[in-house]
């Protein structure tokens, strides 16, 4: 149903821009505790969620600037679920924090830019969009105060995105100069094997790459992911990837539609180094935000083979694989930003003999894991598995055998953190922890995810039934 | 009869596990929960064999079909045949035995009871599916189980075998997947059924068949992808290693048998290079035993030399081989679990495995001593016991290809038996008779469960020794289908 109502097509955005001002409110009245101030943001996080299922109809606003329809509703309440997971899983470590409202208003505007960017149709709501969920983002990665590396961090992610923004800015003028136009509905008449063109896709497609960190674009990721807090770490990994992944998706099956060809050649080209650059260096981490940063790598490489299918099966397993990597990264930063926020270990080697005084934290880790590994019967089986079979849509079986063989390489370093947990002995492990309720609730939410989202198929149907294909 | 209960009845079994608390109360609940499981299988067994003495002549028996990805045409379809059941009366066999002799596991026990029948979910999933997915499924839902077991409850380098195991075993089902995908975009579907309908062409048939027999191949120690096996088998806890010779080895094999029996031009292309590899598993294997100390390591590369026999079955592609093929799976599991049991009591009372030093054990274990020579000569072959008739049934369908090369294969393999023979007998030899240590002559004989437990394998490798004729009667009708299906198949190409 198409329909150009204002506030029923915006109100997603209308209700987290609410909620940005409604903080601002909180900020200036009365001093609140943190306690209060984080249960009050987590209930609003949640209405945000549900609120964002209803309606969701097909229409465009501010001539064509804007569109949205069920998929783009949907892929923004993956975002919205995995904000309210993170919001859940860093009580820890916001409730003695000095700046908590600050923290989530740049979150939130960085969410407010993502939203844009997934909805936009045109390059130049796009290039927006994409900018202003960069530039909070940078801030947020500064918010451990007093450490160093933090704003380390936030410089090395302002410097890389400005350049990649950079870089994509040249792209799309270039596509600008040649077709004399930036709507999305209007460019692809224009594309054709035009070299000019051809060379705007492929800065383009840079400027992409860094931001989903994919191989030869990802040096940034692995300090950037160590240095900021996990909270911001777990947002970058996943709701900022993913964001960027869902428009990826819609940009290449819409706009560039008609040099599919190209594309697709880059595509396999990026995710075979993605795959492999990713595994080869997540093998030698002893840091476990690295050792995620350069996993998450390696799933990018994965999603980009699903994507390369160009089809509706691939459009819908990139969103499906996208949902379950929120449940399962979120389940595994959970634990490592508990750890983190409770004893300040976040090296591999402290997780030694960690199911002897965790048991329960032990087995939320080991089932995200599985899950991110590809291990039936947790959700990341099917998701892989769903991505493959898209891209063997192609015939490119030296490249699924590839894909295949390589996840053999992911394996051997997720279970060698399995094998610290369980089988490792360790003079001094991870005293017992307190687990606040509303993170133990995120982590047993995360769980379900990983078991219900793979076994049941409904939800992947669902996915399937809102995609549209090339 | 719903076939989802061969599934259901173990995972209750295992949250029940998980919710209950004391060693007596989680043993309890296995136990029951597997004899049950066994009282299902055998009453499974019964309505089967009525089936088919009615004439019912389908391949699949008791088949239910539900759409589980709609979009991707992907069902959870189960269904069963001679073969399927014979595994599954195996696995529930082991299942049993496997709880018995963990009977005093205090070390973890909750976890150690629940991933054992988590483990024989993924088992009785695999032999029920006739779905090339929701097989594939089941197939890794049990790699991680024995990876937790050996690692966690293991001896000597855990860590490294389970670490190796489970990566082999993932490098398997890579191959797996690649030549499901290939199955899948040339027929679009997964189901095997359909697929024997529609056939796969020729060119995808020659391209996939060595991914995915390979894969298979790789968990049924097909070599040179063996090298998992000695280590995995040898640090792993008693019951796993019974789990894993008795019923993770079959899960390979029988996985080689359907991929042979779903893609027969690329089966009969490629036949010589299995018969090649099966062949020099079995020498190999053999050869490799008579230089090992250690019992476990004797047992699991002897299992490496008994499962080329069942690769040898499948690659000779005649009826008689591959019900030869089928009851060597069935005798193998039922006898190296027998064996690694009796080893397994032999180490938890003299605390070494080395054949140097034990010695004169019959003196004060008869009953153990006596279950360790019934393993071995089942293990050499004597007639009266299953080994005997499974192998002597391999050979005649090896023997019926009258070519050269088939021959020689088969001679080569025969003449395996010899070396077996050598290295059961000294084992047996050095660590039964002669003399006793002094530490040893106190020792004890097998308390009530480790008897039950080593009873019912002893039992099912003496019906199979005794009355083959049970045995062929539950596995002939249906290699009789599969194999018209696959001349069929052959002559239409």
């Amino acid at each position: 149903m198409m329909i150009n109502n204002f506030f029923i097509l915006l109100r997603q955005e209308l209700i987290l821009s609410v909620l940005i001002f409604l903080l601002l409110f909180i900020k200036l009245g009365k001093d609140r505790s943190n306690e209060n101030i984080l249960n009050i943001i987590n209930v609003a996080l949640f209405i945000n969620l549900a609120a964002g299922f209803c309606c969701m109809h097909e229409g465009s606003l501010f001539s064509g600037m804007f569109t949205t329809n069920a998929l783009v509703a949907f892929q923004k309440n993956i975002l919205n679920l995995a904000i309210w997971i993170i919001s859940m899983q860093s009580f820890a470590w916001l409730k003695t924090h000095k700046h908590v409202i600050e923290f989530y208003i740049l979150l939130l505007t960085s969410l407010l830019g993502m939203y844009f960017m997934i909805s936009s149709g045109n390059l130049l709501m796009f290039y927006l969009g994409l900018e202003m969920s960069t530039i909070p983002l940078a801030a947020a990665a500064n918010f451990d105060l007093t450490k160093k590396k933090s704003s380390e961090a936030a410089m090395k992610l302002i410097i890389s995105s400005a350049f990649a923004s950079g870089i994509l800015l040249l792209g799309i003028s270039f596509l600008y100069g040649t077709s004399g136009t930036l709507s999305f509905e209007i460019l692809p008449a224009h594309l054709g094997n035009n070299p000019l063109q051809i060379f705007a896709f492929i800065l383009f497609m840079s400027g992409f790459a860094f931001k989903i960190s994919a191989v030869p674009f990802h040096l940034w990721t692995a300090d950037v992911y160590e240095g900021a807090p996990v909270a911001v770490t777990s947002f970058l990994s996943v709701i900022s990837k993913a964001a960027v992944l869902f428009a990826f998706g819609t940009v290449l099956y819409k706009v560039f539609e008609p040099i599919a060809n190209t594309w697709y050649a880059v595509l396999v080209v990026l995710s075979f180094a993605t795959i492999l650059i990713g595994n080869l260096f997540a093998i030698r981490q002893e840091n476990f935000k690295r050792f995620l940063a350069f996993s998450s790598i390696a799933q990018v490489g994965f999603i980009l083979i699903g994507l390369s299918g160009s089809s509706q099966a691939g459009l819908a397993s990139l969103v499906y694989f996208i949902l379950i990597y929120v449940f399962s990264n979120l389940a595994a930063f959970g634990v490592v930003s508990l750890v983190s926020a409770l004893t300040g270990k976040e090296n591999i080697a402290d997780f030694k003999g960690f199911y002897k005084t965790n048991p329960t934290l032990s087995w939320v880790l080991t089932i995200a894991l599985f899950s991110l590994a590809g291990v039936p019967p947790t959700a990341g089986f099917f998701g892989k598995l769903f991505l493959l079979m898209a891209g063997a849509a192609k015939d490119n079986y030296w490249l699924i055998t590839f894909a295949a063989l390589n996840m053999v390489i992911s394996f051997y370093y997720y279970l060698r953190i399995v094998k610290s947990i369980f089988m490792e002995p360790n003079e001094q492990p991870i005293q017992k922890l307190a687990i606040p309720v509303v993170s133990k609730f995120a982590m047993y939410l995360c769980v379900a995810g990983i078991i219900i989202t793979g076994l049941a198929s409904v939800v992947y149907d669902y996915i399937y039934s809102l995609s549209f294909g090339l | 009869m719903n076939l989802s209960l061969l599934i259901l009845l173990p995972l209750i079994t295992a949250l029940a596990i998980l919710f209950s608390k004391g060693l007596k109360q989680i043993r309890a609940i296995g136990l029951a929960g597997s004899v049950a499981q066994l009282g299902l299988a055998g009453w499974i067994l019964k309505l089967y064999m009525n089936e088919r003495s009615n004439g019912n002549t389908t391949a699949y028996l008791f088949e239910s079909n539900y759409s589980w990805f709609k979009a991707l045409h992907i069902n959870y379809h189960i269904g069963i045949d001679g073969i399927s059941l014979a595994m599954i009366l195996l696995t529930s066999f082991i299942v049993v035995a496997g709880i018995l002799v963990s009977w005093t596991m205090e070390q973890l026990s909750k976890e150690y009871f629940f991933l054992l029948v988590l483990l024989s979910i993924g088992a009785y999933g695999f032999f029920i599916s006739l779905d090339l997915f929701t097989l594939f499924f089941f197939l890794e839902i049990a790699v991680i189980p024995k990876f937790l077991l050996i690692g966690i409850w293991g001896s000597g380098k855990k860590e490294n075998s389970a670490m190796k195991l489970a990566l082999m075993l993932m490098a398997g089902s890579a191959l797996v997947v690649v030549g499901l995908l290939g199955v899948f975009y040339n027929t679009g579907t997964f189901d095997i059924v359909e697929i024997t309908q529609l056939g796969i062409s020729v060119a995808a048939q020659q391209l996939f068949f060595p991914f995915a027999f390979l894969g298979f191949g790789v968990f049924a120690a097909l070599f040179p992808f063996h090298t998992w096996v000695p280590d995995g088998h040898a640090s792993a806890p008693t019951a796993a290693s019974m789990f894993l010779a008795g019923i993770s080895m079959k899960l390979g094999g029988y996985g080689c048998l359907r991929i042979a029996l779903l893609m027969p031009n690329g089966a009969q292309e490629y036949a010589w290079i299995i018969i090649l590899l099966a062949t020099i598993a079995i020498i190999y294997g053999a050869f490799a035993t008579m230089m090992q100390t250690d019992l476990k390591y004797i047992n699991a590369y002897s299992s490496i030399s008994h499962c080329g026999f069942v690769i040898l079955g499948i690659g000779m592609l005649n009826k008689t081989s591959i019900n030869g093929a089928v009851i060597q799976m069935v005798s193998h599991g039922l006898m190296t679990a027998l064996f690694f049991a009796a080893i397994g009591m032999i180490y938890s009372r003299t605390h070494t495995r080395l054949v140097a030093q034990l010695g004169g054990l019959l003196k004060v274990m008869p009953f153990i001593s006596t279950v360790f020579v019934i393993a071995g000569l089942c293990s050499l072959g004597l007639p009266g016991l299953s080994g005997f008739v499974a192998e002597m049934t391999v050979f005649m369908g090896a023997w019926q290809n009258p070519d050269v090369w088939h021959r020689l294969a088969t001679i080569i393999s025969a003449a395996s038996i010899v070396v077996t023979a050598v290295y059961i007998l000294r084992a047996t030899g050095k660590t039964l008779m002669g003399p006793i240590s002094n530490e040893h002559a106190v020792l004890t004989d097998a308390t009530w469960n480790e008897k039950l437990a080593a009873g019912l394998l002893i039992i099912g490798i003496l019906i199979i020794g005794i009355a083959p004729f049970l045995i062929n009667q539950l596995i002939m009708p249906s290699t009789d289908i599969l194999m018209a299906q696959f001349e069929k198949a052959i002559t239409l190409k």
